[in-house]
Order: structure tokens, then sequence, then C-alpha cells
């Protein structure tokens, strides 16, 4: 079977996926639901089916699983967001019309994608200026805490979702280019090998701007995913586990430190070790999101049976339920088993990045397909992390699921620049390909 | 660069399982203890949200029912006590922020359809809401109206209960004065402020006062069930005589020759019974006592904070077992060393034990429970708690109770059952003797051959009055409501 007939094959499940879950959406929701918002999951669909077409046509040898499980992801974020409310669920099809339309532009405008190389650090100093964006007066937006958003008149985006490839991108080109010298020039010194001196001013500006975010973002998840990024590129260019353990040390020096001196830095980690602490103001968020997935238990209570507010009043009983929190709600209405099952698709999809940056012949390639995939993959579990109290709470968004434009349009591009390298990895011989062209 | 991507997806892993590990713990293996956190609402709201089942009355009328309110998400339901104060104490009342009590609490796992877990489970796969049964009580409330009636018109706060001697079933169960539950989200807060004043105190079962000459009756059945005496033992009926070193009279200071037993118990007298309590000794007086349910809370629906233990209790009071004066607990008083104290309900246990041959069974305030479809889940099942005093005694001491009421000190109502017998006894429990405060008692049961019920009633105090005139009377309606019908 070629790849494109078993990526549509993919599809099938998130097409039974969207029927069973906004059917039973509906059932239980029932009167307090249009009969038109029915349509937003075949909606939803018509857009997974363009893009495979799209697929067939443009990338016939990219990888044909991760497509199909970012489109599961997104049904289940879809079937929540309905669930939540459904003008989210027509929102968030509509995001995916745009994040469609970029995804396509990305495939067409980059199918050589090595002229990212060339622009690497245009690309980096505009992704950096996007990271400053929401602290600066005007259009900077404070979220929980966090500076995550800008708000420009009617545009309102998170600008960390794309700082993130922007990131990444540089990360893969910069290595690319001095792994060798990394490698090579590393001085052993107390038994732990250190990077080349010379070497170890970029590393440290990396360092700094991690910490610049956390202190200046007031984000401990954002920096450590970005962070986090950083040092797996730097592991996967090396092969060097010292470097990363430096770095960690690095990183969590750098993170107490603030923490102990700057107060919403610390604040945030205050209410991680001990949420009880004050239980109805800071510590009341992660608390809540607790105590969703204990009423869970291992099958969920069934979509649509969630309190999100306290009845007779609106009280969150779940805060910030379609983004941050979404996967306490998917825990309490799917149970144990669809949190994990949320997590397996994370997996899976880790694993066909990592496969694909394995696969890849050149060095950027594989630098930036396992750089994609780390960033991604950390994301998810900063977030999710975030939620179940196994590090401090964040304000990134889950990938795919999360309501919000900024998150859908970002990933799509992400998930593109995945498959643009997995088809050039996957095509046959140059020379087959002349015969057949 | 290979081996350092496997190793980072290896990584990834590791974090990955990380979340599931902590996502099983909160949602499975800490669940409990997060669902009992105070800071935990969600177990409280989510209550709100499943449609409680109805407490009816025997007779069908409903004692409380649950209300929706709000729509979907917002959808709750409040409860409501269509007749008031009527039910107020044995069925209590049950409200997210103020709790609950009565059998609202004892009966919350059958009221909320907990109490079948393979349903509920099923239920829950099928994404169904949680429904409770309905509890049908063994109350009547004809009955319970007539009790209120009754003792409304006292001049002091007293208790009615009514149980059917062969099954147990707590036909009406009245204290005054009561509450509205309806009230209780805006008034909790000032009745608990009354204390044992209040209308949330049920004096009917958890008031304890000295039960006065209605505990001859124990103490006669011990007597005549172990063997200390017979009906036929002859003691001095003489006033007054000394006791513990302090003289003890008969009511009236009235001289008895003399006497054998049904007299004593037909005119209730002192000293006849005081030296039976001493025959009869201590140890063997509790024994019965437990027999009769005595030293131990009653085995009824009720939570164990809202019912008080009947026994002797001494001045701190503590229940004690020994060095009280047998002679003035036998006649239903007792001094500081110990007095004996009886709840309403516990000397209508006594009345219904006599009146079913001996055995008491064990009280009830469910008569049945019905799944929301309509179908009978559990039924009550008569059942013995204790054998009491045998078959012969139990006759024995009915015909000295038809005594009471056809020639002794109740007298005044035998006609009051419109020609049914019915066996019963008097009690005038001194309260404060200076001020002639008393605590009129009556209990007895009807017909006396065929018993159907039996009866306590009390009030908590009148001035120079007698538990003939004053709890005789709202007894003997009692009686012929069950068994004139009304």
């Amino acid at each position: 079977m070629s790849a494109r007939n078993k990526e549509l094959l993919g599809l099938v499940p998130v097409a039974g996926l969207l029927i069973a879950g906004f059917a039973s959406v509906f059932v239980v929701g029932g009167d307090d639901l249009d009969n038109t918002s029915l349509i937003f999951g075949a909606y939803f669909f018509a857009i997974c089916l363009a893009a495979h077409i799209f697929l067939r046509i443009r990338l016939p040898y990219a990888d044909p699983y991760l497509f199909p499980l970012v489109a599961l992801l997104a049904a289940i974020g879809l079937v929540m967001l309905y669930r939540i409310d459904e003008s989210f669920a027509r929102d968030q099809a509509n995001w995916f019309v745009v994040g469609l339309v970029l995804f396509m532009l990305t495939i067409v405008l980059l199918k050589d994608y090595f002229v990212l190389e060339r622009y690497r650090y245009l690309i980096v100093t505009g992704g950096l200026l996007l990271l400053l964006m929401p602290r600066l007066p005007g259009i900077g937006a404070q979220v929980n805490g966090a500076y995550l958003g800008v708000d420009i008149g009617p545009l309102a985006f998170q600008p960390a979702e794309f700082g993130k490839l922007a990131v990444v991108i540089f990360l893969a080109s910069y290595l690319r280019e001095h792994r060798e010298v990394l490698v090579v020039g590393a001085r052993r010194f107390a038994g732990i090998t250190f990077p080349p001196i010379k070497h170890l001013g970029p590393m440290l500006v990396v360092w700094g701007a991690a910490m610049f975010l956390l202190v200046f973002i007031r984000d401990l998840g954002s920096s450590l995913m970005f962070f986090g990024a950083f040092l797996a590129l730097i592991y996967v260019a090396t092969n060097r586990i010292s470097f990363v353990l430096i770095g960690l040390l690095m990183f969590f020096a750098g993170a107490w430190f603030f923490a102990s001196t700057v107060g919403h830095v610390g604040d945030r980690i205050d209410v991680w070790l001990d949420p009880y602490a004050d239980a109805q103001g800071d510590g009341f968020q992660v608390l809540q999101s607790m105590f969703a997935q204990a009423d869970g238990g291992l099958f969920g209570k069934g979509i649509g049976e969630s309190l999100l507010t306290a009845p007779g009043n609106d009280q969150p009983l779940i805060p910030e339920v379609q983004t941050d929190f979404i996967y306490a709600l998917i825990v309490n209405e799917l149970g144990l088993f669809g949190g994990c099952g949320v997590i397996a698709i994370y997996t899976l999809i880790a694993a066909r990045g990592f496969k694909i940056a394995t696969i890849a012949q050149d060095g950027f390639s594989k630098l930036l397909a396992a750089g994609l995939t780390a960033v991604f993959a950390l994301q998810a579990f900063v977030i999710i992390g975030g939620v179940i109290r196994v590090i401090p709470l964040t304000g990134v968004t889950l990938p795919f699921i999360s309501y919000g434009g900024s998150s859908v349009i970002a990933n799509m591009v992400l998930l593109a620049l995945l498959l643009l390298i997995s088809d050039r990895a996957r095509r046959p011989q140059q020379s087959t390909q002349d015969v057949i062209g | 660069m290979n081996a350092p991507i496997v190793r980072l997806f290896i990584g990834v892993l590791v974090l990955f399982a990380l979340l599931v590990g902590f996502t099983s713990n909160w949602a499975v293996f800490d669940a409990d203890e997060l669902a009992a956190k105070s800071q935990n609402k969600r177990p409280l709201f989510e209550a709100q949200q499943i449609e409680r089942g109805k407490i009816l009355t025997a007779d069908g009328e409903v004692i409380a029912e649950s209300k929706p309110k709000g729509k979907g998400d917002q959808l709750r339901y409040v409860r409501r006590y269509p007749l008031g104060s009527l039910f107020g104490n044995p069925v209590g009342y049950s409200f997210l922020t103020e709790g609950q009590t009565g059998l609202e609490q004892t009966q919350q796992a059958v009221l909320t359809g907990e109490d079948n877990e393979f349903v509920s489970i099923l239920d829950q796969i099928r994404g169904r809401q949680q429904e409770g049964s309905n509890v049908v009580t063994t109350l009547d409330s004809g009955a319970q109206q007539l009790a209120v009636d009754q003792l409304d018109g006292q001049s002091a706060p007293g208790a009615i209960v009514a149980i059917e001697p062969d099954t147990g079933a707590v036909k009406a169960m009245v204290a005054t004065p009561g509450y509205d539950p309806n009230t209780i989200p805006t008034d909790k807060q000032q009745l608990l402020e009354g204390g044992q004043a209040s209308g949330l105190f049920n004096r009917s079962i958890q008031g304890i006062y000295p039960p006065g000459s209605t505990f001859k009756v124990v103490t006669a059945a011990a007597a005549l069930d172990s063997g200390a005496a017979d009906p036929d033992t002859t003691l001095d009926g003489s006033s007054p005589q000394t006791f513990s070193g302090v003289p003890l009279e008969n009511a009236g200071g009235e001289e008895f020759g003399d006497i054998d037993m049904r007299t004593a118990l037909t005119h209730s007298v002192n000293t006849y019974f005081a030296q039976l309590g001493e025959e009869v000794g201590t140890g063997t007086l509790l024994d019965y006592m437990e027999r009769f349910g005595f030293e131990k809370d009653p085995e009824v629906q009720l939570p164990d904070d809202q019912m008080a233990t009947s026994g002797v209790f001494n001045s701190n009071g503590k229940l004690v077992d020994e060095g009280f004066d047998v002679a003035r607990v036998a006649i239903g008083q007792g001094g500081a060393e110990g007095q004996i104290l009886a709840t309403p309900f516990q000397m209508a246990e006594v009345a219904a034990a006599i009146a079913n041959g001996g055995k008491l069974m064990r009280p009830s305030l469910v008569q049945e429970v019905k799944d929301p479809d309509g179908r009978t889940t559990s039924r009550l099942d008569p059942d013995v708690q204790s054998d009491v005093v045998s078959e012969d005694t139990a006759a024995e001491l009915t015909d000295m109770m038809t005594s009471v009421v056809d020639e002794g000190t109740a007298a005044a109502l035998a006609g009051d059952l419109g020609g049914v017998t019915f066996a019963g006894k008097t009690g005038t429990a001194e309260k404060n003797l200076d001020e002639r405060i008393n605590q009129p008692w009556f209990i007895g049961f009807a017909p006396a051959d065929d018993p159907q019920i039996a009866v306590a009633a009390t009030i908590e105090q009148c001035t120079g009055c007698f538990g003939g005139e004053v709890a005789g009377p709202m007894a003997t309606a009692m009686m012929n409501y069950f068994v004139n019908g009304g």
C-alpha cells in the first residue's frame, strides 16, 4: 500500500472519533446546542481530506502516520471544545482552515527548506523579537501572571508558539555548521567534558535567553521548553551527554536563583510544592485540576458529564478549561484511559518525528526534524506536567488540542516542516525519479 | 547522529511515563483522598445534581422530595418538605451547605442510588444520570398529625412514640416543639443556638427523662421472669417506708396493707416496688433493662449522635451499673449515685415488648425501598432484637396492666377506646418536690388481647399533675386511632 493510501486509511478512525464525539456531546448537551453545530465536525474532517489530497499531490512520499495522528489529536480537541462551548469548536475549525493555508504555503514555498539555513540569523532575530513582544507596553497581554500573549487591535496571538519554530530552525542550522568544532574542541576537565570556550559563547547566549524568558515572561514552563529543545539539539549534534548535564545544571541553578530572588517565579514554585497553602488563591487552579482528575477515575464520567462551573453560580470548577487545563477535562470525562490515550498519541507522533530524523540523510534535516519533534514533545510535557503537578504550572498550550489560533497555525507549520523533511528522506533515489518524472 | 536521536526518544518516553504516572495517581490511586479534601467542593456539587429519591409515609404522602433548579450544567436539585414540620424530627433534612440529619442522613446511600454499585457503574458507562431510590417509611401521616395535635395542646414540650409490637415498625414519632426542615437553609444557626430547647432536639429519642412509675413495668418483668417473685408475692404496702436511709412515700401518702403484685401495679404502690426492686437486685434489674434495650442506643435507623441511651445515670451524667439506690430506681426515680432516665422511644419499646409476648422486635423507620422504576428492592423484615421475658411473664404483665386501666390509676381512661380493652401504666416522675413539678407519663398497648399498637407519651413537666390525667389521654387518643381507625 502506498504511503498516501495508508494515510487515508489512518483518517478513518479520525472520522469515527468525530462522529462518535460530536454525537455524544449533542445527545448529552441536547437543548443548549444549535442543530447546525454538528457540522463543525464534518467541517473539520473536510479540512483533513483537503490536507490529505494536497499531500498526495505535493509530498507523495511523506510519512503516512504523522498527519492522521495529528488529526486524531485535533479531533479529540475539537470534541472537547465542542463540549465546553459550541462556539469554541467553530472557532477552532476556522483556525484549522487558516492553519491549512499556512501548512500548504509552507510546503509550497519551502519545498527546498534549506533556504532556511541562509536566513537563520534573520529568523532567530525575528523569533526573539516575537518572544519579547508580550512585555512591550500597549500590546503585551498578561495571562495568569505570565506574559505569553500579544494583543494588537483585533489580532491576538501567542508569540512563543511561533518563536519556538524560529529558535529550532536557527539551532539546527547553527549546530549543523559547528557540531564538529564543538566535539573536537571539547576539553576534559576534572573528568567532565566541557565544550570549547570559543563555542561556549553561543551556548551561554541560549542559556541567558532561557533565563531571560523565565524572568521576563515569568513562565518556567516555556523557558524549560526552549532550553530543553536546545539541549536536545546539542545532544543530537555532539552525542555528548555531559553537555546536556552541564546545561541542565546551569538551567536549574539559574531557575533556583531567580525563584529565590524574583517573587513571581518563586510563587509559582511554592504553589507547585504546596497548593493547599492557598487553596482559594494561587493554589486554586492546580487543585481544581487535581480534583477534576480524581473525579474522573479510570473511565471518566463520560463526555458532557463534567461539572465545569459550580451549579447555581458561574464559579469555574476547571479554570481555563479550553486552553491550559483541557487535559484535566479530558481526564475528568474520559478518565485515566482517555488521558493515557492522549499521551500515547503524543508518544507516537514523537516516535514518527524521531524516525524521520534518523532516516534523513543530511545533518540539517536530521537536526531540524529532531529539534521540531523535541520541542513539540516538550511542549506537551510542560503543559500536561503543569496541569498534573509534575512541574510548576505553565502557560503554553496543549498542541493541536487546546483552543487557540496561534497554537493551531504554528503547529501546522511545524507539521509541514516535518512532512517536508520526511518526503525528501523517503523519496526513492534521484535517478529513479528522473525516469518517472 | 542516529544513536543520540534514539536516546532522545527514550528520554521523551521517560517524561511521558512520568505524565502517565502522575495522572494515574490523581485519577485513581489518590482519588478517594482527593475527593475527601475539604477544599474539594466537586463531590458536593455533584451530589446536588443527583435526583435524590423521595421519602414517603406508609400511607403514600410525600415527606421529602427533590425539586430541579436550573438547566444543563446549572441543574441542581434542592430538597423540599411538603408536609413542613410534621416529620421534621424523625426524617431530618438534607441540604448542600447544612448537611444532613435523621433518615435523610442514614438513608443517604439508598436515596442517592449509591447502594447498588453494579447499577451505578453500568449507568456511568452509559452516561446515565445516577438516580436515587425512594424510601417508604413506617410512619403514618394521620397518626403523626394526631400526635402533633395532642402535644400542641400541652403546657410543655413533650413526645409521643407509637410502635407496632409485632413488626417493630415505628408508626408515629413526634417531639414538640418541632421545626420545619424547609427553613433550615436560613434558620439553622438560630435553631442550633436554642440547644435542647429548640425544635432540632428530637426529644422523643434524644431526650432522657425519669420515667417514674411506668418503669415499674420493667421492675415487675424482671421480678417475674427471673423468678424473684410471682404475681401472688405479697409485700407490705404501707407508707412511708425507709430505703437507703430516706423515707419513701406512696402517692398521696396512701396506705396499703399486705398486697400482691397485681394490686401493687394497679395502684402504683411505690413501697411495694421499692422492696421488689431490692429483692430483684441491681444485677438482675440491669440485665432485664438491657434486654428491653436500655444501656445502649436504640437500634432504629437514626444517626447515633441523634439518639440517646436510656439507663441509670449518676449526677455527672455517666452510665453506672452499681452503687445506686436500686429501690428508687425500681420505681423509676433514683438519687445522685444513680437515677433512671429513659427516652420516650425506650418506654414505647418496653410497652411493645410486653405486647408482643415478651419479644422485642428491632424497631424500624423504613417500611420499604423502591427503585426509581417503582420496584421494591427491600422491605421491612421483622426481626427479634431480644427475647426480653417469657410469654407467660408477658401474659401476666398484660393482665396487670389491663387492671391498671380497668380499676387502677388509669381507670378514668377505660372507656377511651370505645369498649376495646387495653393495657397501660401511668407514671408521674417527681422532678422538683418543693415546686410540685412532675413529668407525667403513660405507656400502653391495645387491644390487650391482640395488641396492634404500643404507645409512650409524656410531656417534660407540669405542676401538681399526674400521668393518668395528662399523658394518659394523649396515649389513648393514639391507640384509638390505630384500633378504631381515627
